[in-house]
């Protein structure tokens, strides 16, 4: 039978590809998304765990997670916007003003 | 060990189950590693889609539902009129660290981070704080507990959006006329074409 510990196997290789797509990428669209892998990643453990342990509180963790995501997208989408006005790429390289 | 896998997929849960994890790791896998940005929003979209179908099998059907509406439906649209500002036909050049080495730092942290948060769930000192109800529908036991012990966060979460509508209004709104790309020749000889007519 599909235990626990399948739904946090299926959660961890998801969150794990969202950290390598965080640590690979360079441009922040691409960034953008493997937080959003992570952040729903996050969501199946806590579906998961709610439903093995009859209780709702991992449920309304995850509609706050939601909620979080959708204003985070909002906000970040607006500053990719003036960023590419700016610079013309969204390129984390050329957006490196502080050279060390 | 086997036989356990090949039972469980016998069972509607179970294939359920494997389908949907393996189709999400494929299509998140393409969204890591995509050159294209079109390619990756789209197995991105497709993959959120299927993890709505893991919340209808978890029983959490008024998540399932909030996740296509919130996530399929606006989030991806969101990114979708933003790709609009952004060339996305063009593949994007990206200079890679060593992937060997982001590969297994990005496994390792993961690891360690799953074991960190699953080791008290091991316990058997849960108890479950608001127990969902026999013969109750998902979203009314949701519901009940929404607006009653979780109204304060509720209605914060709702300050949070409406500050963050602003706040995306406020900066992609900016100079909306303005066009962003750098020759302006190709809007000129529409305008042309526009005027001979």
């Amino acid at each position: 039978m599909i235990g626990l510990s399948h739904y946090l196997v299926v959660s961890a290789i998801l969150f794990s590809i969202g950290l390598v797509g965080v640590l690979r990428r360079r441009n922040l669209l691409m960034l953008f998304f493997a937080t959003e892998i992570m952040l729903n990643a996050v969501n199946i453990a806590f579906a998961a765990i709610s439903h093995y342990y009859n209780d709702l509180t991992g449920q309304m963790f995850a509609f706050f997670i939601i909620a979080v995501a959708a204003s985070e997208v909002a906000v970040g989408l607006g500053i990719l916007i003036v960023l590419y006005k700016k610079h013309g790429s969204l390129d984390l390289d050329d957006l490196a003003t502080m050279r060390g | 060990m086997l036989e356990n896998f090949a039972a469980s997929l016998m069972t509607i849960e179970g294939f359920a189950f494997y389908l949907f994890s393996v189709l999400t790791i494929g299509l998140f896998s393409v969204t890591v590693m995509s050159k294209n940005i079109l390619y990756a929003m789209t197995s991105l979209a497709a993959g959120m889609v299927l993890i709505s179908g893991f919340f209808f099998i978890l029983g959490a059907d008024f998540l399932g539902v909030v996740q296509l509406v919130v996530y399929v439906g606006a989030i991806m649209a969101l990114y979708s009129f933003a790709m609009m500002f952004f060339d996305a036909t063009r593949d994007i050049k990206e200079k890679n660290t060593s992937n060997a080495v982001v590969f297994v730092l990005g496994g390792m942290t993961a690891l360690v981070l799953v074991l960190m948060f699953a080791a008290p769930i091991y316990s058997e000192s849960i108890q479950a704080l608001y127990p969902m109800h026999e013969g109750v529908g998902n979203a009314q036991d949701v519901g009940m507990v929404l607006f009653t012990k979780y109204l304060v966060p509720f209605e914060v979460a709702a300050l949070m959006l409406l500050v963050a509508m602003i706040a995306g209004i406020m900066l992609a709104g900016k100079k909306m006329d303005d066009s962003l790309t750098e020759d302006m020749s190709a809007d000129d000889e529409i305008m042309i074409e526009k005027d001979e007519k």
